[in-house]
């Protein structure tokens, strides 16, 4: 009884603990429902050879990263590096998945262009970034509606998926990968997934 | 941090927003008045029935990209893009829960401005109904105590009745001293 008085002071540390808690989670970063599930089929002209298309299955028995670009997207360009780093020490294959090459750039004025206009001027963009800032991916492939974004769940530029020998998400990375990410996150995941195979 | 293009959400805020306010006063005649423009001419659908429905839904789910937005209300790029998909889809003649489960495949819960009722939020939909039956119920707890502690001290033992009447016989030396607490009130 004689602590009754305690009794707010606790109530407010405890609500302090948790509004500091608050604090410390991005409220941008969503959770994906698609960790652990298969990851949604597509089939895409690749950046490369335009005439072709690439589907998942061809990435089967491998562990991969599909990591998603734009050439207009900026936080594409602090990443980079990384990427192209990480290609030249081969720690995991990356295709990269060209997210509205062109209507997504909010400097051009994509509406009432006919789908071929479109997709040629995205391959001319696309193509120009990679061998300006270097290409670390195995392939990319060309989404030029965003179609393909929306059913991996993609609401901003860039995005990582980590896909397994199976073709299920393991792993979503929001934003830009940072070394820190890579180094502790995103590499121990990769051997655990090399093993768990 | 994730970046879509928030330039193009500002240059196609004005344009869109016009198109969509006409829609929101249910004015199908500017369709046929509305340029041909293939990017914003789904926005207003032909169907206004359907029109109808796509709104309705699509002020149901949450634009990811600004986060205290429906995507009916958004003119981010996403926003756009998932308006068109609803709208197609509702087109198709899939029902307005397929379209729902659609979404919440790809982008999760979050996508609903309504949280479904399941065993994590429990404690969101319930909460406020137990802190308002707890509360109440400690409420009249703390008052039938409290009516039970002052009727306990209003009632006098029998040596404080004795005492009193002896005061009350007793004359002008009595009452001096039992003055305090009755004449003050």
């Amino acid at each position: 009884m004689k602590a009754k008085f305690l009794v707010p002071l606790l109530l407010f540390f405890g609500l302090a603990g948790f509004l500091a808690f608050g604090l410390t989670l991005n409220p941008r970063e969503v959770p994906s429902p698609l960790i652990d599930k298969p990851a949604p089929d597509f089939s895409l002209a690749r950046l490369d050879k335009p005439e072709q298309t690439f589907a998942l299955k061809e990435m089967q028995g491998q562990v991969w990263m599909l990591n998603v670009w734009a050439s207009w997207c900026v936080a594409c360009r602090q990443e980079h590096p990384l990427l192209v780093q990480m290609a030249k020490q081969k720690i995991v294959p990356v295709v990269g998945l060209n997210y509205k090459e062109v209507r997504g750039d909010g400097a051009i004025n994509a509406r009432g262009m006919a789908l071929e206009a479109e997709t040629a001027m995205a391959i001319e963009r696309a193509r120009r970034w990679l061998s300006d800032h270097g290409d670390p991916y195995v392939l990319s492939v060309l989404d030029i509606d965003g179609r393909v974004g929306i059913d991996f769940g993609v609401y901003g530029v860039p995005e990582t998926f980590l896909i397994d020998r199976d073709g299920r998400i393991r792993y979503k990375h929001i934003g830009p990968i940072t070394p820190e990410a890579l180094k502790d996150v995103l590499i121990p995941r990769i051997e655990e997934l090399r093993r768990a195979g | 941090m994730p970046v879509d293009a928030p330039l193009a959400m500002l240059r196609r805020a004005a344009l869109t927003g016009a198109v969509v306010a006409s829609v929101a006063l249910g004015g199908p005649a500017w369709a046929d008045t509305a340029p041909a423009d293939p990017a914003l001419a789904p926005t207003v659908a032909a169907n206004p029935a359907l029109e109808a429905d796509t709104m309705e839904l699509a002020h149901k789910l949450r634009c990811l990209v600004c986060q205290n937005q429906s995507i009916a209300e958004s003119n981010a790029p996403l926003a756009v893009d998932l308006r068109n998909q609803v709208r197609e889809q509702l087109a198709a003649g899939k029902t307005k829960d397929d379209v729902i489960d659609y979404l919440v495949d790809r982008y999760g819960d979050f996508v609903l401005y309504e949280p479904p009722f399941k065993a994590v939020t429990v404690l969101l939909w319930l909460g406020p109904v137990v802190l308002l039956v707890g509360g109440a119920a400690w409420l009249a707890f703390r008052l039938r105590r409290r009516r039970e502690e002052a009727a306990a001290e209003r009632g006098l033992s029998a040596a404080d009745r004795a005492r009193a009447r002896a005061l009350l016989e007793g004359g002008a030396a009595g009452a001096a001293q039992s003055e305090s607490p009755e004449s003050r009130s």
